[in-house]
């Protein structure tokens, strides 16, 4: 901890108002000037509390029970409400992830960037008017002057963020606090505002937190990074020594859930979910999903945070013991596999909404076991062609076959046959099933549709079905509402599995998941997909995912297939110069790979057990 | 200088008033939402309320001492030992009057309300799920009857064709219709865009199977909530009906008309009037409140399920961006 540290966390803990179940706690790291760390978890890590609380703020129902958070010299969790709200924007500032809910959208950029200035009690550092000042902070974060003059919803999304970016970083603060600030930007404007946190933080010597759950960005942005998880820092360390070595099996196990676009390592999952607040057992949190557990070493006590090398400290007790890896990278799977008949045909398919056309003449053929992938940014029409295909979008022109057979619009006015035939998974899982209906009811569903099956040969398949999806006849009797976000999306599925389709149309099925439940589902598609020779649409944002399970790959830009080849050939020697800037624009997590080879439990090896 | 983002302001500012301990835990679809709110403090009041007033209303015409219509006292005689009420404006028992006055009222009162909610909700579910040109012209018809305030439109019906009882639940019926009907649609809406209806659709399901099996399951927290607003509006009604002259008829008891006939005593023997409005408000208000938690109760599971869900409900891919 340096003397001039901007920034200095030591024991705090944030509990459940009432409950007193702690969400956070032994959270402890210092800050220095110009120095920036990232705070990567998944959901439920507690990263965002952390984040909420350097400000002196805890969510509804959550209180900040003990610690301190000194920034800049100052103790923020001493000072009263009205202090706070001086201290916040003018020596902590704050960026949300959504800069669309962060911006007044009744006011004009200008008016309400001068509504910061003019409401800075200390006045200009070097007596320039307001208007000098909105001028110097607007190139800083390099925002056309004409921005001023816009209301947010006339920006783009990274144009709003960079605003908001610019109403944090104007008062010059000493730490700053950034909570998922690219999530929802494409990744060329993601590269570009990662570019300018950065050049900003270093020039102005500012503290910065950067909370992702993104280990790519981490690793592009930031010195430092702490690993959370179930509310604790679980390793924290420069970011080279962490990416490069980790010693937690956690960390490890992140590291070998995110798919990369360098190489087609299968994808290592983790099972199970963080413990809730209140939930968490005795002994290490991690020990129930822990290849390494062992029982009484980890299950008895809290390990400690240990420092292990320089600024390396990790919260296992095994760390001596274990010497967990990464998986493993191998040359493409996907590569082999026997081309069969084309199961679906489009033709020249031009789609709009209202007057608006979004997809322009898109042509491809889909063969039997085969898996496409669909890469693009948002608003290129990869969702609408999925839909149309499927039968939701419905106003569009071209010709759509399935088998030599003429697909109609409509889903309604197709034949039972196509219909079971071409089956679609949804985004999100958490619209797509029922709320108010059992597990059973939903699988069973298609099953009703088009088969008269017994009520129990019913059952028998649904369960089956569950199985295929790494599920079991236990959740039968469930809600949605019971589960978590990866087996909603088994379960979605599993629904389109009972009814043994040919062609499975995957709409960025794992956009909404972390990247350890994301990695056991893009597993599985590939296993399925195998086993029963089912022919797969991928759609996607994410170029990582491509290599790890498609043959081919078409990427769409403005409504058209720019470039459409294998998939190793798009990724290793793209064509296109739109795919090219995809590919650079990416951000890469830097890490040394494991000898190839390795099968994908082999990511962790245990000398000495 | 806006540190913290207008959203986490909200969060603290603007939520609804949800405390914590009010979510009782494990509130799924599998524990009814009921349960839930029988489990809160709002939930238990509010039925604890409603249900005596209704154990009046059922109870009472049992343990009546005298005959409702029974001239036993002189007018407006202070309560005593054998009229623990007094008498009112023709000298019958209050007591017996109110104990009887009630389970009419409250029955015609259950009565319009579920003819009301019932055809309120299948214009909303029809409207919401077909929509097009049978939602504009359910809505602009739903319009014109929401132009006439509810009991002018009931005295309209009632003037009309004289005083019957099933015009009164007509009439009540056909007041509430509209009002339920704008907000199922509107509920209908919401859940008729969520991506299980286009995977019900995708496998071409029945549309009647959709409205009941998909999307009426999904209503159950709306339609509570409706049916206990307007079950105290259905009673109001049916008491200014009668208050009026034209519901319930005398000389039989009920709880509006004892208001009516003896307003000009209320110096004399003020229990008269004031059993009957007291039995009166503390329905509206048990029910009201019990309305509020299943409202609450209904929000805080939808809320968690809102916090859970990382994506919004609608896919942001769609977004067709300029």
């Amino acid at each position: 901890m340096s003397a001039e540290a901007r920034l200095v966390v030591s024991d705090l803990r944030v509990v459940v108002t009432g409950t007193g179940a702690d969400v956070v706690d032994e959270v402890a790291f210092s800050l220095d000037a110009g120095e920036t760390l990232g705070l990567v978890g998944e959901s439920g890590s507690g990263k965002t509390t952390v984040a909420l609380a350097l400000l002196g703020h805890a969510r509804r129902g959550l209180t900040i029970d003990s610690g301190t958070v000194i920034a800049d010299g100052i103790d923020l969790l001493t000072l009263r409400p009205k202090e706070l709200q001086g201290i916040r924007g003018s020596r902590v500032a704050y960026v949300p992830q959504d800069p669309a809910s962060a911006l007044n959208p009744a006011l004009k950029i200008g008016r309400q960037l001068r509504d910061v200035f003019r409401k800075d009690r200390s006045g200009s550092k070097d007596g320039d008017s307001i208007d000098a000042r909105v001028e110097n902070v607007l190139a800083a974060v390099r925002l056309d002057e004409a921005a001023l003059s816009a209301y947010p919803h006339q920006l783009s999304g990274g144009q709003q963020q960079r605003a908001a970016i610019a109403m944090a970083f104007a008062l010059r603060p000493g730490v700053i606090v950034l909570d998922e600030p690219t999530t929802g930007l494409d990744v060329t404007t993601q590269r570009h505002v990662l570019s300018t946190i950065r050049t900003l933080c270093a020039d102005e010597g500012i503290a910065a937190i950067f909370v992702s759950h993104d280990l790519a960005v981490i690793g592009e942005l930031a010195d430092r990074v702490a690993v959370m998880y179930a509310g604790r820092v679980s390793e924290i360390g420069a970011i080279a020594e962490v990416f490069n070595s980790p010693k937690h099996p956690y960390t490890v196990g992140l590291l070998g859930a995110v798919p990369s676009t360098d190489r087609a390592h299968p994808l290592t999952g983790m099972e199970g979910e963080p413990p809730r607040p209140g939930e968490r057992p005795a002994g290490c949190f991690f020990a129930p999903r822990c290849p390494f557990c062992r029982p009484h070493v980890c299950t008895d006590d809290e390990p400690p945070l240990d420092l292990i090398a320089g600024s390396h400290s990790v919260r296992c007790v095994r760390v001596g013991e274990i010497a967990p890896r990464v998986g493993a990278g191998s040359e493409g799977f996907a590569t082999a596999r026997a081309a069969g008949a084309a199961v679906l045909t489009v033709r020249d398919l031009r789609a709009s909404y209202g007057a608006k056309q979004v997809v322009h003449g898109v042509d491809l053929e889909l063969d039997d076991g085969e898996c496409l992938a669909v890469v693009g940014e948002s608003g290129s029409g990869k969702t609408t062609l999925a839909r149309c295909i499927v039968g939701l979008h419905q106003r569009w022109q071209g010709e759509l076959d399935w088998r030599g057979q003429r697909l109609v619009k409509a889903a309604r006015q197709r034949t039972p046959e196509s219909l079971r035939a071409v089956q679609y998974v949804f985004q999100n899982p958490y619209g797509s099933l029922n709320p108010r209906k059992p597990i059973r009811h939903i699988v069973e569903q298609p099953l009703r549709r088009f088969t008269d099956l017994s009520r129990g040969e019913r059952g028998r398949r649904a369960v089956a079905a569950l199985e295929a999806t790494a599920l079991s006849a236990s959740f039968l009797n469930r809600y949605p509402g019971e589960l978590s976000g990866g087996e909603r999306q088994r379960v979605a599925i599993a629904r389109a599995l009972v009814i043994e389709p040919e062609v499975l149309v995957c709409d960025e099925i794992t956009s909404s998941l972390d990247v350890s439940v994301q990695a056991a589902i893009v597993e599985m598609l590939r296993d399925l997909q195998a086993e029963r020779r089912l022919a797969l649409i991928i759609i996607t944002h994410n170029l990582g995912l491509v290599r790890s399970i498609a043959d081919r790959v078409a990427v769409m830009h403005d409504g058209r297939f720019v470039e459409q080849a294998r998939t190793s050939q798009v990724l290793d020697s793209p064509q296109d110069g739109y795919t090219k800037r995809l590919l650079a624009d990416l951000p890469h997590i830097a890490t040394a790979t494991a000898e190839p080879g390795l099968p994908p439990e082999a990511w962790l090896t245990q000398p000495g057990t | 200088m806006r540190a913290i983002s207008p959203a986490a302001d909200a969060q603290i500012a603007g939520a609804p008033p949800l405390e914590l301990e009010e979510l009782p835990a494990g509130v799924g679809p599998r524990d009814s939402v009921l349960r839930g709110v029988f489990r809160t403090t709002r939930g238990r009041i509010g039925a604890g309320l409603a249900l005596l007033v209704v154990l009046v209303a059922v109870i009472g015409p049992f343990v009546a001492p005298h005959s409702p219509t029974e001239f036993v006292g002189p007018p407006f005689a202070k309560p005593s030992s054998a009229f623990p009420l007094g008498t009112d404006t023709l000298g019958r028992d209050v007591l017996s009057r109110t104990l009887k006055g009630g389970w009419e009222l409250l029955l015609l009162g259950l009565a319009g309300t579920a003819a009301g909610v019932l055809l309120g909700a299948t214009i909303g579910v029809v409207a919401a799920f077909r929509g097009g040109l049978l939602d504009a012209v359910l809505m602009r018809g739903v319009d014109v009857v929401l132009a006439f305030p509810q009991l002018v439109f009931a005295l309209l019906l009632v003037s009309v064709v004289g005083p019957k009882l099933w015009l009164v639940v007509l009439a009540v019926a056909v007041a509430h219709a509209p009002q339920v009907g704008r907000v199922i649609r509107s509920a209908a809406l919401d859940v008729s865009e969520r991506d299980f209806i286009s995977s019900a659709e995708l496998i071409a399901l029945p549309q009647r199977e959709i409205i009941f099996s998909e999307i009426l399951p999904n209503l159950t927290s709306p339609l509570m909530v409706e049916t206990g607003i307007r079950l105290t509006y259905s009673v109001i009604i049916i008491a200014g009906l009668s208050f009026l002259g034209f519901g319930l008829q005398p000389p039989e008891p009920n709880w509006a008309v004892m208001i009516n006939e003896n307003r000009g005593g209320l110096s004399a023997n003020s229990w008269a009037i004031v059993a009957p409005a007291f039995l009166l408000a503390l329905l509206t208000i048990g029910v009201n409140t019990l309305t509020d938690a299943i409202a609450r109760v209904s929000l805080g599971v939808d809320g968690r399920r809102a916090a859970t869900a990382v994506v919004p409900a609608r896919p942001p891919a769609l977004e067709v961006r300029e």
